[in-house]
């Protein structure tokens, strides 16, 4: 199977000597939806602005559709569709007006244009919106608009980064349907960023993890799973129905216990590590009073393995400490 | 194929901004009203005499023994009758004429001395009117007492040809002749204007042109960088010249459109002529703009977000307006900020319309500007290209 993405030691450095980037070698496979995750500021965005020729990296070397990013860059952009977190398309200009500029700008011919312009408007269902402004739609439309503007000149990969952020329910499904559906039957390469892990799980065919500008996890989301679940380490859903705050210190307090979180009065999700660490925390609640109601041996989510891996959650607020970055950096798309 | 898929891509992102520009209606608006504002504005700053000085109150003191200032101040009200510039208020004595100034009653006066009658009769000295000026409008003042000054001085003249004319019979010459042997009689180079709205009009055209593409340009390109649709232009199989070509042909037309209706409104409201060819004027506006172009992409790429562009532009291009002689000529600057002022590309610019819409210059007279236009122009050009170029891949 050939790779739409082949990166060696990809690295970027800041200003300040910042490794956004640090030493980076990964594949994207032809077809495949891959997940790249990541807490804030692990250089997810830096890797994937050096991928669509928007950042020169500092050292290393990567190839995108065959095409080296620094040397061929402008062969890359042929054949890549970017649809960044912050929509890239014009609210004074129609939905219609909006495709066809970016289709002039990629030198899709005349009625060439115009025929894919009808059939991706179809495709999202929105064809009847065509001579709208986009000022006039909601988020989850424009949203969609932004997604099919990105695939006007087909490209062989499109970069969906942060493609349900801000999106209520229905319209993050219906996206993520899209996102499927294009892969499946139109062969897109995809690489997907997101903080919702699900959805990562659902739509990824592989996913790597991104952390300190490494990537430190890399492989199927069952194999990544299969992986937390095979060492020692244990996430289990324990419900004591007179759950107290002494109970709870005692629990933390134990040595293989690695993280406690309280899911509401009665229940906890504690992840814990080593051969008797289910053990040792029963006997520890049952002998500080605790009524043990319900026990369950929870799967590993890919939340699980990116706790593992990163040592953090992915929401921002349990993020430790971010470091202040270079402005430029942050900057995102 | 040489450049035509460049120039295709850049018109697109013209097309674009125009199209964005049409559909918003204030955007449009603001874009006809600016110089609208702007011309109403400043021909009110620099007023001439006629629409400012209307029926200001001046105190009158008549401290004349004799007849004669009484029929002095008839033929003043009978002038003023005329054009109604003054409003005459009587004052017993010089004194209550100035308490009347410090009041605000009045903005001046005229003090009749008690020997007026006396000197026009006897014919051994001179009689001295006072005109009385309110120190703390220094602008009506000035105007005042010239206006006064000038009347009553041909006033004077009138009254000497009468006396001189008595003595003149007898030899047999004219009498103004003999009181004003010699006169001075101004005129410009070319027919008709000398009013500072046309001293103006050329370096505002110009101005106006320049500030929509020196301003609006880094903040265009800063404000899409900001919003994150700049992406979808660098990630586009397209030159980095045809964005930036796109952009600057964009803020071009906007500011034709600004000139042209800048040039209209003159025309119909301040009843301006151009004595040079349009073509050459066009042609030098355009020179101008390119000249500038160079300046205002590397302003762009070193701009980091909007806020910085608005403020960096403020910050270079106030003293451009007001150093490089548009409101205020250059001559009458101190020394040193002359020196500043020929340092300025800008000067040029203006100096060159200027000569051209007043003149109708041959392009010939001015290749000392456009030497120094084109030389800048290519000099910024060559340096901002990779300016702009690494600013959009960090």
């Amino acid at each position: 199977m050939s790779s739409t993405i082949i990166t060696e030691d990809l690295t970027k450095v800041f200003r300040g000597n910042i490794r956004a980037v640090d030493g980076v070698s990964f594949e994207v496979k032809t077809g495949e939806i891959f997940g790249l995750l990541g807490p804030n500021g692990a250089g997810k965005s830096t890797l994937i602005r050096m991928l669509c020729t928007l950042t020169r990296p500092t050292s290393g070397r990567a190839q995108v559709a065959g095409f080296d990013v620094v040397q061929d860059a402008n062969e890359v952009r042929k054949h890549i569709g970017l649809v960044a977190e912050k929509m890239i398309m014009y609210n004074h200009l129609t939905a219609y007006e909006n495709l066809r500029l970016f289709g002039k700008l990629h030198d899709v011919p005349g009625e060439t244009l115009d025929k894919r312009i009808g059939e991706l408007l179809d495709l999202v269902g929105m064809s009847r919106w065509r001579n709208t402004r986009v000022s006039d739609f909601s988020t989850g439309m424009r949203q969609k608009i932004n997604v099919i503007r990105g695939l006007i000149h087909m490209p062989e990969l499109l970069f969906l980064d942060e493609p349900t952020l801000g999106l209520d329910p229905k319209s993050s499904l219906e996206i993520r349907e899209l996102t499927a559906k294009l892969n499946e039957e139109q062969g897109v390469t995809m690489i997907l960023t997101t903080h919702y892990l699900d959805e990562a799980d659902m739509l990824s065919k592989r996913v790597g993890i991104i952390d300190h500008g490494k990537i430190v996890a890399l492989g199927t989301p069952v194999e990544l799973k299969r992986r937390v679940s095979n060492s020692a380490a244990v996430v289990l859903q324990l419900n004591i129905s007179n759950l107290t705050a002494n109970l709870l210190s005692k629990v933390q307090s134990l040595e293989c216990v690695s993280r406690v979180l309280t899911e509401d009065s009665t229940e906890l999700k504690i992840h814990a590590n080593g051969e008797e660490a289910v053990d040792t925390i029963i006997d520890a609640v049952r002998s500080a009073g605790g009524r043990i109601s319900s026990i369950k041996n929870l799967e590993p989510t890919l939340e699980d393995v990116f706790i593992s891996t990163t040592g953090r959650e992915v929401e921002d607020k349990l993020v430790r400490e971010a470091p202040q970055l270079p402005r430029r950096w942050r900057r995102g798309f | 194929m040489g450049y035509g898929r460049e120039i295709w891509h850049a018109l697109w992102i013209t097309w674009k901004d125009l199209m964005e520009l049409r559909r918003s209606k204030v955007r449009m608006a603001m874009t006809v009203l600016m110089p609208l504002i702007m011309m109403t504005m400043i021909s009110f700053i620099y007023p001439s005499s006629e629409n400012i000085l209307n029926a200001i109150p001046i105190a009158i003191v008549n401290s004349d023994k004799g007849p004669q200032g009484s029929y002095l101040l008839a033929g003043l009200d009978a002038i003023n009758a005329q054009t109604n510039w003054l409003t005459f208020k009587h004052a017993s004595n010089v004194s209550e004429a100035t308490d009347m100034i410090l009041r605000g009653e009045a903005l001046g006066a005229i003090v009749v001395p008690e020997n007026f009658t006396s000197a026009l009769t006897t014919h051994l000295y001179t009689a001295n009117i006072t005109i009385l000026t309110d120190n703390s409008n220094p602008q009506i003042s000035q105007m005042i007492s010239q206006v006064l000054t000038q009347v009553i001085d041909v006033m004077s003249k009138a009254q000497a040809s009468v006396d001189v004319y008595a003595y003149a019979q007898q030899v047999h010459v004219n009498p103004v002749a003999l009181i004003t042997p010699y006169s001075a009689d101004s005129q410009g180079v070319v027919s008709g204007g000398g009013s500072y709205i046309e001293f103006m009009i050329p370096g505002l055209l110009m101005m106006t042109m320049i500030m929509s593409l020196m301003t609006g340009l880094p903040r265009a390109i800063a404000y899409e960088r900001d919003v994150g649709t700049l992406s979808g232009f660098l990630v586009a199989p397209i030159s980095r010249a045809s964005i930036i070509a796109g952009k600057v042909l964009g803020r071009v037309v906007q500011g034709l459109i600004q000139g042209v209706a800048s040039l209209v409104l003159a025309i119909v409201l301040f009843g301006i002529t151009i004595h040079g060819d349009i073509t050459w004027v066009l042609l030098t506006l355009f020179l101008g703009v390119f000249s500038f172009v160079g300046l205002g992409i590397v302003l762009t790429s070193v701009a980091e977000d909007e806020t910085t562009a608005g403020m960096i532009m403020m910050t270079l291009t106030m003293p451009m307006m007001f150093m490089s002689g548009v409101f205020f000529p250059i001559q009458m600057m101190p020394d040193f900020m002359q020196t500043i002022a020929h340092c300025l590309p800008f000067t040029y610019a203006v100096d060159a319309i200027r000569r051209v819409m007043i003149f109708g210059v041959a392009i010939t007279e001015i290749s000392t500007d456009i030497a120094i236009l084109v030389g800048f122009g290519a000099v910024m050009l060559l340096i901002s290209i990779p300016m702009f170029n690494r600013a959009m891949t960090q």
